[in-house]
């Protein structure tokens, strides 16, 4: 996984031997500090220079567990003309979207305003930050296609957001953090379903975030690698919640998307929920339908980083579990732990389930097939 | 039916305090008066209320008084059926909740006192696990050195959800106390309740709490294991009980990528997580959260690439089976007897395993 990215001379020479790809996890980033204030009210250029964000979280600059590099990003990934990593779309596009045929790359941008304890500078900051994919990115590359960044912890800003973008073709789906102040599925974030279900719009769930809570149901871990690790439980907490909380079963037609936390916990828990809604399912009367049934109807999951065991038939049984028609790939383009397209299928699928898994799968989900 | 083998261990069993006021006659005098004229109320733990359905099997439930309270009931309803040699007792009274760490201590000392009094006296099967006041380590260690002098006291007991994730520094005296006297560290489902159940906050529901059972499961194994305490200890045994384990190996799969990724972060963790848990950690049965087809349950035993993870349990008197079903179907009967019998034994070193000796003829 750690591998370096040093020039390889292949990039170029293959674009037309590889397959059409989409993206479902693309980063894209700001090159300075005040490349969003263009999109941003005054007030709230001085407001950033005074105070800052003022997060869920202690440090001022920078998360509380170190990354493994600068930005968590490929350390090759830097944009020649300066700016952090996945700041350039002219290098975005020569680096990874050309050479690696991505035909569908749908953005995530992170440390926007989420997360943020004001919620109005939260609002405005999400705002910009869709102008700001607009401006920079959809609207100058039509294989790209944004995310309506909102205010999660406050539900009827973030819903006045979506309503606003529905229908934006530049726009394939809704972001949230999984890391939040209550679980997912808590009243509070009722109206993002609402919004996202009106406007037809799937909500993507990325791992990350930052909520206040302890990130462990004992406190706070010591190790970068435990909080890594640790967003495949965060996810299932806040799967364990929408369900739970009767989302899907309100929302019979909301399709979700769970965004960097993995899928190979999908089966356990599926079948954890079952047993104990059959025990307990007078707690939970709302919930109608064996919780495995929500998410096989109503979840897709992006690959990176893909689950990766020593033998490929255990990888095929939880595919199969999962089921090959709700795998969106995804490299994280410009992280570290980017997912190199062309390894990370082993041999042995069909080409159905291969193209499925690669674009047609996402095509589908965001409406843009036979575009 | 998949039949148990005799001479097994259930490495799972909940006695349960009638009452906290049953601890009376095990507290000092400081520690009565205190219970008394403050009318503290009971310890029960909101991972288990008494009337949930998991809490007790409906054919389990006595007619009186708390599930799991009866000697008598335990023998009948789960000693017996499934033909154990040893049963080991995990008290889940909820002296883990309060947050006087003197408390605690008198608490904790009381319970392992009126354990080996009330049920370890009273049927030679019996065995029993060390409760110790968590928020005060040199106490905690103390309380692991007096009640080891009993023999019938077999490993050390914690929950967890706790205070600070177990692989913390802080924590180690205590394994280094349980690794010296030969005790595995038992790690049970439940919780101080002293952090949010969840890694993002408090659920509503009592079946989001048990299900966030599963994941504090994994991230205190990814604690314990790359904090480095199988490193410094690697005698040490942990067996995580009541936990589930189908989850176990996409976890591994997980953990084993950004160690690979990021061990200089780590860099004390000197084998893969995979081998540290084959060798380290233990699961018990029950619950087993897969299909009741088998076939699935079958597949991800062979994920787990190993026949020695798992340790026999009835969990009694939670409802995780009917009738006699405390095995899942599907597994050999060579899956059986190292299940019930061979990996318990491995385990538990104060296990002597005299019962069931075979005769060379």
């Amino acid at each position: 996984m750690n591998i370096q990215f040093r020039d390889r001379p292949e990039q170029a020479s293959s674009v037309h031997a590889k397959t059409a790809i989409a993206d479902c996890d693309i980063h894209p980033a700001r090159a300075t500090k005040t490349e969003l204030y263009p999109f941003l009210a005054r007030r709230w250029h001085e407001h950033l220079e005074i105070y800052d964000k003022h997060p869920y979280q202690g440090m001022m600059d920078g998360p509380p567990y170190p990354k493994a590099q600068p930005n968590a990003s490929r350390r090759d990934a830097y944009p020649p003309e300066g700016g952090p990593q996945g700041s350039s779309l002219s290098f975005m596009q020569q680096q990874h979207l050309d050479p690696n045929n991505v035909v569908l790359g749908v953005l995530n941008p992170l440390a926007t305003g989420q997360g943020i304890r004001n919620h109005e500078l939260a609002t405005a900051i999400c705002s910009a930050i869709n102008d700001w994919q607009i401006d920079k990115w959809t609207g100058k590359d039509s294989r790209l296609k944004g995310s309506i960044v909102v205010a999660n912890e406050d539900g009827a800003s973030a819903a006045a957001e979506i309503r606003k973008r529905a229908g934006d073709a530049n726009f394939v789906q809704v972001l949230l953090l999984s890391r939040t102040v209550e679980p997912l599925g808590q009243r509070r974030y009722w109206p993002i379903y609402q919004a996202a279900d009106e406007a037809g719009l799937p909500v993507g769930v990325h791992a990350f975030g930052f909520g206040g809570n302890p990130i462990t149901a004992s406190g706070w871990p010591s190790f970068y690698i435990e909080e890594m690790v640790g967003h495949s439980q965060c996810q299932q907490a806040v799967l364990s919640s929408l369900i739970l909380e009767g989302v899907f079963e309100r929302h019979p037609k909301l399709k979700m998307i769970m965004i960097e936390a993995g899928f190979g916990w999908a089966p356990s828990l599926a079948w954890r929920l079952d047993r104990n809604w059959q025990r307990l399912r007078s707690e939970v009367p709302h919930v109608k339908r064996p919780p495995s049934e929500y998410i096989r109807d109503h979840i897709w999951w992006t690959t990176q980083p893909m689950e990766d065991p020593e033998r490929r038939d255990h990888l095929f049984d939880v595919i199969d579990w999962v089921g090959w028609d709700k795998l969106l790939f995804a490299t994280d383009y410009p992280h570290w732990d980017f997912d190199e397209p062309s390894r990370v299928l082993p041999p042995g699928v069909s080409d159905a389930n291969r193209e499925a898994f690669y674009l047609n799968n996402a095509m589908k989900l965001y409406g843009l097939a036979g575009n | 039916m998949t039949s148990p083998v005799a001479g097994g261990v259930d490495c799972d069993l909940h006695p349960a305090v009638p009452h906290l006021t049953s601890l009376l006659p095990y507290l000092n005098d400081y520690w009565r008066d205190q219970v008394t004229t403050r009318g503290m109320t009971d310890l029960i733990s909101q991972s288990y209320p008494p009337n949930s359905p998991i809490s007790a099997r409906p054919d389990w439930r006595p007619a009186q008084g708390k599930p799991g309270s009866s000697l008598a009931d335990m023998q009948a309803q789960a000693l017996a059926p499934f033909g154990v040699s040893y049963g080991i007792c995990n008290p889940l009274f909820g002296v883990q909740m309060v947050f006087s760490e003197d408390m605690a201590v008198a608490f904790c000392r009381a319970l392992n006192d009126w354990l080996a009094r009330e049920w370890l006296d009273k049927d030679s099967r019996l065995r029993g696990s060390i409760v110790i006041p968590v928020q005060n380590i040199e106490k905690s260690v103390t309380e692991i050195e007096r009640c080891a002098m009993d023999e019938r006291f077999v490993q050390v007991l914690m929950l967890v959800m706790g205070d600070m994730p177990l692989g913390k520094r802080a924590y180690w005296p205590i394994y280094a106390a349980a690794e010296r006297l030969g005790l595995p560290i038992g790690i049970h489902a439940g919780s101080a309740y002293h952090n949010p159940p969840t890694s993002v906050g408090w659920g509503s529901y009592h079946i989001e709490d048990y299900v966030a059972q599963a994941q504090a499961f994994q991230t205190q194994l990814t604690s314990l294991i790359v904090e480095g305490v199988f490193a410094r200890h690697p005698n040490l045994k942990m067996v995580m009980l009541e936990s589930g384990f189908t989850w176990l190996p996409s976890y591994l799969w997980r953990l084993h990528k950004f160690w690979r990724g990021i061990r200089m972060e780590t860099p004390w963790v000197d084998r893969p997580p995979l081998e540290i848990v084959r060798s380290n950690i233990r699961f018990s049965l029950q619950p087993v959260d897969a299909p009741d087809d088998g076939k699935t349950l079958i597949r991800l035993l062979d994920h787990m690439q190993s026949d020695e993870l798992l340790l026999f349990s009835s969990d009694y008197p939670h409802w995780q089976f009917d009738g006699d079903l405390a095995l899942p179907e599907g597994i050999s009967p060579e899956l059986v007897r190292k299940i019930m019998i061979d990996n318990p034994y491995a385990t538990y070193g104060r296990l002597k395993q005299t019962a069931i000796k075979e005769t060379t003829p």
